[in-house]
């Protein structure tokens, strides 16, 4: 060996190829460690459907569930609360619902398969809070027809979870995928068949 | 180190420099002789560090890092675990003075220009670390598993979800759930715990490996190195030891008196070192009237709600926290310290202070028209004493450095 010229080219190209497998071989290593980040199966089993009936809550009034540990609420809306989602277009920011927050089978202004029904994510869609039922006219700023406030950061949203103009959060609160069972029986994290 | 080693030193350094070391850092570290009160925070730093690493091991003997008995666990060491109560207020109390110490730290950087060449890497790393005990500090206010706990770590985690096209998908993968649980809990637990400090350490030492390879700046921001006696010595430095080992002491003791006075007598500090949301367990089904997040973190909170684009908002906050790590390259000062630079640095200055301040205490409270407005104006002056400093440190006029520590 010690009589032999050293082989630079070739020593370099060892040392070339050896980094490189060894890179590979380290990115292969870092799969499992974060894959083990993702949500685990359980995590995954809890974030099944869940099933409501909603002939229980009252006119006017809403209940909230948790599906996927998110709260989801369902309001029923009344004849008034519905005459609002048409009266104010110009105060939000995207009324006709551009941004994809929503299911395809529902219906534009009042983003439900049945108006009467409304079903969304109830988390803000600036940082992730949950914004609160306001539905008394007056009740947030004087010109206030019903909907719902954020607590946090000031955003405020329609009865139908439009987001308004000069508010941190940027678009509509999501309405979850859902269909209706029966009449009144809502699943919620499984789609409607478009109608 | 006395003339005669003893036969026990001799057999050690034989085989490990101890005393090289003890020689190299503390008896024969010549640091600057006019050190002044900015120069406790380091060592107090190095204090309160040891205090959360003590604290803390005696916390995860007693805590449990699960959603159903991460709160009550805290209430078992608060309550019935013999001095829980007080291990877990040097903890909370720690976190706070931390920052109040590290801040202050890094404004005698400000003062005296310790970031400027040949200390840029001091910075660096400590920069790093600053970053690191942020993370630190989030990680670890998730863990008492509180309102506030619960909705500041979903509105931290949310920022992730501003990213374009994968940003809900990483959201997802940092939380390990679809929103923050138990899960989430579990990592973070382990990320405070060991990872991060870990991480600290290693950079406290890289900290301390680089400022003794340059030498420590001074009040006067003179390189004491230039003048030395016949020994090599610098004639205006004193060693470390036993000179600043002494001086530091003494401001251990006066921020002890302080600090415990702190933990023995009003440990939630009026709501601002532990929020009184906190002392409701976690329920992702209720947001709490009002987030905010503890006050160190505020001055960047009001900075993200001061921009109304959620994505811009995002990176303004995150580069309002890279900016400073610019800072030995904006400075183009012929001079280091405060005392001899000219009358814009020391405006510049003291509006960032203000600034600074004022954005902490506009993320304290709900937002309102008028503070938004105040954020954005403090948000600017904020951006501009980095963004500017190239032109005003450069042009203005300075005052002769002394060749000598005055």
């Amino acid at each position: 060996m010690s009589d032999q010229e050293i082989d630079k080219g070739r020593r370099q190209f060892l040392i070339t190829l050896s980094s490189i497998m060894g890179t590979v071989g380290l990115g292969f290593a870092a799969v499992p460690f974060l894959s083990a980040w993702a949500p685990s199966a359980k995590t995954q089993a809890a974030g099944a459907p869940v099933e409501v009936d909603v002939s229980k809550i009252p006119v006017g009034g809403m209940t909230v569930v948790q599906w996927r540990g998110k709260p989801v609420w369902i309001i029923h809306r009344d004849s008034d609360m519905l005459k609002t989602l048409t009266e104010q277009n110009d105060k939000l920011r995207d009324p006709e619902c551009k941004v994809d927050q929503q299911p395809e089978y529902v219906e534009i202004p009042d983003r439900s398969i049945k108006p009467e029904f409304m079903v969304l994510i109830g988390i803000c869609t600036h940082l992730g809070c949950s914004p609160t039922f306001r539905p008394k006219a007056g009740s947030v700023d004087p010109s206030w027809l019903g909907g719902f406030y954020c607590p946090c950061h000031g955003s405020k949203f329609d009865f139908s979870g439009r987001v308004f103009r000069g508010v941190p959060a940027p678009i509509n609160l999501a309405v979850p995928p859902y269909r209706y069972l029966s009449d009144n029986i809502i699943q919620i994290g499984v789609n409607s068949k478009k109608s | 180190m006395s003339q005669v080693k003893g036969k026990l030193v001799q057999w050690v350094d034989a085989r490990f420099p101890l005393f090289d070391f003890w020689r190299n850092h503390m008896s024969g570290y010549y640091a600057p002789k006019n050190f002044n009160i900015w120069y406790f925070f380091g060592s107090l730093a190095l204090l309160v560090l040891v205090n959360q690493l003590l604290s803390g091991i005696w916390l995860a003997m007693s805590y449990i890092p699960s959603a159903e008995h991460a709160f009550d666990s805290v209430e078992y060491i608060m309550r019935d675990v013999n001095f829980g109560w007080l291990i877990r207020y040097l903890h909370s109390t720690g976190a706070s003075a931390f920052f109040i110490v590290i801040y202050l730290h890094m404004l005698r950087s400000l003062l005296y220009g310790s970031h400027k060449r040949p200390r840029e890497l001091v910075w660096i790393f400590g920069m790093l670390l600053y970053v690191l005990l942020m993370a630190e500090a989030f990680m670890g206010y998730l863990l008492p598993w509180g309102q506030m706990s619960y909705w500041a770590a979903q509105v931290i985690t949310s920022l992730f979800g501003a990213i374009p096209y994968v940003g809900d998908a990483l959201a997802t993968w940092i939380r390990g759930d679809y929103t923050i649980s138990g899960v989430t809990l579990g990592r973070f637990y382990a990320i405070h715990v060991v990872l991060i400090p870990i991480l600290i350490i290693g950079f406290v030492l890289f900290h301390l490996t680089a400022l003794h390879k340059v030498g420590s700046n001074n009040p006067d921001g003179t390189e004491i190195k230039k003048h030395r006696d016949e020994n090599g010595h610098p004639k205006d430095g004193v060693p470390f030891h036993p000179y600043y080992t002494v001086k530091d002491l003494m401001g251990a003791a006066v921020f002890l008196i302080l600090f415990l006075a702190i933990v023995f007598f009003m440990p939630e500090f009026g709501g601002y070192f532990l929020e009184h949301a906190n002392f409701q367990p976690a329920n992702p089904l209720v947001t709490p009237e009002h987030i905010a997040p503890v006050w160190y973190m505020t001055p960047y909170y009001a900075i993200l709600r001061a921009v109304p684009d959620k994505l811009l908002g995002v990176l303004s906050m995150f580069f309002a926290i890279f900016v400073w790590f610019l800072l030995p390259w904006l400075d183009r000062s012929k001079v280091r310290s405060i005392r001899y630079r000219g009358i814009f640095t020391k405006i510049a200055l003291t509006l960032f202070v203000i600034s600074f301040v004022s954005l902490g205490y506009l993320g304290l409270i709900s937002p309102t028209p008028m503070g938004t407005f105040m954020a954005r104006v403090f948000a600017i002056i904020y951006f501009a004493y980095f963004l500017l400093m190239p032109i005003y440190t450069k042009y203005e006029k300075t005052k002769p450095v002394p060749e000598r520590v005055t």
